[in-house]
């Protein structure tokens, strides 16, 4: 017996680490797959009575590949072509509402497609033509005239693609070298040549994004076993994010309820914006525009409401989750009726929203209000001294304020959602009168080139940061008249109204930020350490997406929160550990006040930042649909969309046979197992006779 | 490809071993002894083998494809070689082993011949063979795609089947006229079989040209079939006898 001493068993268990460690597998699969990893999918969505979105088999779908050429090429894939069912790849002008109808009233013969992005088309908006219109306040109640857009189609565009349900995959990818290997295989085997089919082997696709959701959100909800375990598994998740606020001045976060004899003015701005494919959301005019002007307006505020502090106070609230039967503000006014906010309806004075500012056709703005609310005398009134300061502070600048017409409703906005709780008075900020004048709502071609922000083409990217566009100026006027009228409407002195403007590097470098690039210096230096990660060489997602337990926000959140805690806070001289603790200092208090330590900007002649903290009245607030507080799945209040939770997502391409083939390699397997299974039964029972024995001592033959 | 191709090449790669096993191995348990020692003994050979081959390429540069593709034909003919060192070393334990297994056993002598113990230790060895060679290109074979992405030939998986199959057979019958050299003490018989193996080696590296390969090493099986079949004493004599015997139950029962 060989005894295992301990050296050598540190020698082998040394060696069989060090072999499964550097072993790569060189199998067959990488002869056959080639897997694409710049792929967007197509989710699936679900509310109280729909689901909506793309949905693929457990085990993906499997499609010859077909490059469309034009809408007339969908005969080849719907019926001509000899191998269904085929993946259609799509360029992007040829994602439209007629084709991808055909292709879903064909889905037996169409696997699934793939959009690839390329020129934008002169318009086009998945969007629905009048967005959220079973949640705004526009019902047959409030007036009927009103409701369901019947007196003006706001978004006369939209071809509701984003909301059609589709029983194969889509997905979309960039126009990158995977494309390209793509399109080299489809040329090389799937070819139509004069007229015949073409030859196996042929190129095909292969898509997973098999959803868990189905039905509508109260079934995923039940499915999900929430109420029968510690640990549970979750089908569908639900949408929401974070809403950020700002009081100009703060109130103690932990009164809620009713404040006597305070008045506030609600500025409101939306947050996010959504496209056909979710991760892939842009929203420039949509929601940018809207949000970027009021982040300058509070700047411009800042100064002089410290200086000559107005009687009302102002309430700057970016709401999240709008596009989605609005998360956010439904989650304010409810707080607001119920005590859980720091102040309640009655305080509200009046409320001004920033809508869609960047696409100007003229040089006027116009001022939305609602009718029905204006038909009492006492609204009525407060809404025209709102109109008349807002007149008022376009004084001396390059465009002029235009009331829409007076029976006209609200365009989809923030506002309605405090309308539906208490007659208040407010207007919306809008660039288009009636119809947006936004070509590509809620679409993916809303993005920078949308609102002409062009920079030279010699600078780095640093001065693309500093320079100054012809957008951000515009852009900048808005936000000083919209400060100014905040101002007066506060019951600011009229003195000091003149000194309020706005700035327009801060404009652009915020332009630049969310539409260009978010990685870039001055974004770097208003965030904390420890989220600088977050900051992409790409603009950030304006997707809301699903509300997560951790008290993490996505990237959208923390941005417009540490950019408004930089813009209207002020710096302190505390250190890094009294910034976490500051209630142990005397005149500090976190009921108040918030203290975020933040990264600083690099000196000239040094590489470390002068980080500092910053002391700041903004808040960030979960905002989820109080349709899952109250458990009501299936309301009509509230919002109750989820995004359903999916295995993985995953596409890849190879080649497949011909279905001859594979048959005939069956029956040769058959035939070969038969005759083997015979010959051996024949050859073992007469194997004495064939095989004499070998005459050896002490050697029995069987 | 799908279900059909992977069945397919499963019976065309497996089924004439396994019905050997099923009628000739299966009902005595020493038999099936033998064979999985004889299996185990082909997978410690090809260990070292791949051992040696695998210290080679890492502590060589791997961008350089020649190189590797010359490691590899060395790591290849020194396996060869040591599938036969562990073919002979596994002779001689099975002879040690059989004189112990008659000194216990109840009968007059050993349970097995030496020529049964060749053509199970041979089937063994090709057994292990097979499997090793096709089970992960069998697994890839389940999916949808089919090779031929980067230029290699749609027909990849029936003639690897077809491949597996031959040296399946191949192996058993080296093991059967191996042993039967080695008992004899004919040590070209070894020598032989060594160039044979090495021939057949060397007529695969010719793929993706299918013809040059599975032709001629279809071809040297059937010879090893015959030799292995006269080593182990058949005859012409024998087969003679077989036919007149069918002929007369014929005759008889009709």
């Amino acid at each position: 017996m060989w005894k295992i001493d301990l050296e050598s068993s540190k020698w082998v268990t040394f060696i069989v680490f060090w072999l499964f460690k550097n072993v790569s597998c060189n199998s067959v699969a990488q002869k056959i797959y080639v897997e694409l990893n710049n792929t967007v999918p197509c989710v699936r969505l679900l509310n109280a009575t729909h689901q909506i979105g793309c949905q693929s088999s457990i085990s993906g779908d499997t499609g010859v590949i077909h490059v469309l050429e034009s809408e007339a090429d969908l005969e080849w894939p719907l019926s001509k072509g000899p191998n269904p069912p085929y993946m259609v790849l799509l360029e992007s002008s040829l994602f439209t509402k007629s084709i991808m109808m055909k292709m879903k009233n064909a889905s037996s013969r169409v696997a699934g497609v793939v959009v690839v992005p390329k020129t934008s088309p002169r318009e086009f908006s998945p969007h629905t033509t009048c967005p959220n219109e079973n949640t705004g306040v526009y019902t047959e109640t409030y007036d009927s005239n009103l409701a369901h857009c019947n007196q003006t189609v706001w978004n006369p565009r939209g071809n509701g693609l984003s909301y059609e349900e589709f029983d194969f995959p889509v997905f979309s990818l960039k126009e990158d070298n995977e494309t390209e290997v793509i399109k080299q295989c489809y040329f090389d085997h799937n070819r139509v040549v004069n007229g015949s089919g073409p030859q196996y082997p042929l190129c095909a696709m292969q898509l997973f994004s098999h959803m868990f959701a189905v039905t509508d959100t109260a079934t995923c909800m039940r499915r999900s076993n929430i109420d029968f375990s510690s640990s549970p598994v979750m089908v569908c998740d639900p949408l929401g994010g974070y809403n950020v606020w700002a009081f100009i001045r703060p109130y103690n976060s932990t009164a809620f309820g009713h404040k006597e004899n305070e008045s506030v003015v609600i500025a409101a701005a939306r947050l996010d914006s959504r496209a056909f494919f979710l991760q892939d959301s842009t929203g420039a005019e949509g929601s940018v525009s809207g949000f970027v002007t009021l982040l300058a307006a509070a700047q411009a505020l800042r100064q002089a409401t410290q200086e000559a502090p107005p009687t009302r106070n102002i309430l700057f609230a970016f709401f999240h989750g709008e596009v989605f039967d609005y998360i956010g503000s439904s989650r304010m006014v409810y707080n607001m009726k119920n005590n859980k906010f720091v102040i309640d309806l009655d305080n509200v004075h009046s409320i001004l929203e920033i809508g869609q500012v960047g696409v100007r056709s003229g040089s006027n703005l116009f001022l939305h209000s609602d009718p029905v609310s204006r038909r009492n005398n006492t609204v009525d009134d407060e809404v025209t001294n709102l109109v008349n300061n807002l007149h008022s502070s376009t004084a001396g600048l390059n465009f002029s304020f235009v009331e829409s017409g007076f029976s006209q409703p609200l365009p989809p906005s923030s506002f309605q959602r405090f309308l539906r709780a208490r007659a208040i008075p407010g207007i919306v900020l809008a660039d288009h009168q009636t119809a947006f004048n936004n070509r590509y709502y809620e679409s993916f071609y809303d993005n920078a080139a949308h609102l002409n922000l062009t920079y030279p083409s010699n600078l780095s990217p640093e001065e693309q940061l500093e320079f100054v566009t012809d957008t951000a100026k515009s852009l900048t006027e808005v936000a000083t008249a919209v400060a100014r009228a905040l101002f007066k409407q506060a019951g600011g002195n009229d003195s000091q109204v003149n000194n309020i403007n706005a700035d327009p590097k801060t404009v652009t470098q915020m332009l630049y930020g969310f539409l260009v690039r978010s990685n870039n210096s001055w974004f770097q230096a208003v965030m904390a350490p420890e989220l600088k990660d977050v900051l992409q060489p790409n603009p950030p997602q304006y997707y809301v997406g699903v509300a997560k337990s951790s008290h993490q926000a996505n990237a959208l959140t923390y941005l417009v929160q540490y950019l408004l805690a930089n813009l209207t806070g002020t710096a302190t001289n505390l250190t890094q550990s009294q910034c976490k603790k500051p209630d142990e200092l005397p005149n500090e208090s976190t009921y108040v006040y918030s203290y975020l330590w933040v990264q600083g900007m690099v000196p000239p002649n040094s590489t470390q930042r002068e980080s500092f903290c910053v002391r700041t009245a903004v808040r960030r607030v979960m905002a989820v649909s109080p349709a899952f507080d109250l458990g009501d799945y299936v309301s009509k209040e509230y919002s109750t969309w989820t995004e359903s939770q999916r295995k993985f997502i995953k596409a890849r391409i190879f080649l497949v046979a011909s279905r001859d083939l594979e048959m005939m390699t069956l029956g040769v397997g058959v035939a070969v197992l038969f005759t083997s299974l015979l010959v051996t039964y024949f050859v073992s029972t007469k194997a004495d006779v064939l095989f004499s024995a070998v005459r050896e001592p002490a050697n029995a033959a069987y | 490809m799908t279900a059909a191709v992977f069945f397919g090449c499963a019976f065309i790669a497996f089924g004439p071993a396994f019905s050997l096993f099923i009628f000739t191995i299966a009902k005595d348990p020493l038999r099936v002894i033998i064979l999985i020692a004889g299996a185990f003994f082909w997978l410690v050979s090809l260990l070292l083998s791949s051992l040696v081959w695998f210290i080679a390429t890492k502590a060589t540069n791997a961008q350089d494809l020649t190189l590797q593709k010359d490691l590899l034909i060395f790591g290849c003919v020194f396996s060869v070689i040591l599938q036969e060192v562990f073919r002979f070393a596994y002779y001689r334990l099975l002879r040690k082993a059989n004189e112990g297994l008659a000194a216990i056993s109840e009968e007059d002598g050993p349970p097995l011949s030496v020529r049964e113990m060749a053509y199970v230790a041979g089937l063994g060895f090709g057994i292990m063979s097979g499997a090793f060679s096709m089970i992960n290109t069998l697994s890839d074979s389940l999916g949808p795609g089919t090779v031929g992405m980067f230029g290699d030939s749609q027909y990849y998986f029936i003639t690897s089947a077809l491949m597996t199959l031959a040296l399946t057979l191949l192996h058993t019958f080296w093991g059967v006229v191996f042993f039967e050299g080695c008992e004899r003490r004919r040590w070209w018989v070894i020598a032989v079989v060594l160039c044979l193996h090495l021939m057949v080696f060397s007529l695969s590296l010719l793929n993706p040209l299918y013809v040059g390969s599975i032709l001629p090493v279809y071809a040297i099986m059937l010879l090893m079939a015959v030799w292995a079949f006269f080593s182990s004493g058949g005859s012409l004599h024998n087969i003679t006898l077989l036919w007149m015997c069918r002929k007369s139950n014929t005759e008889t029962s009709s």
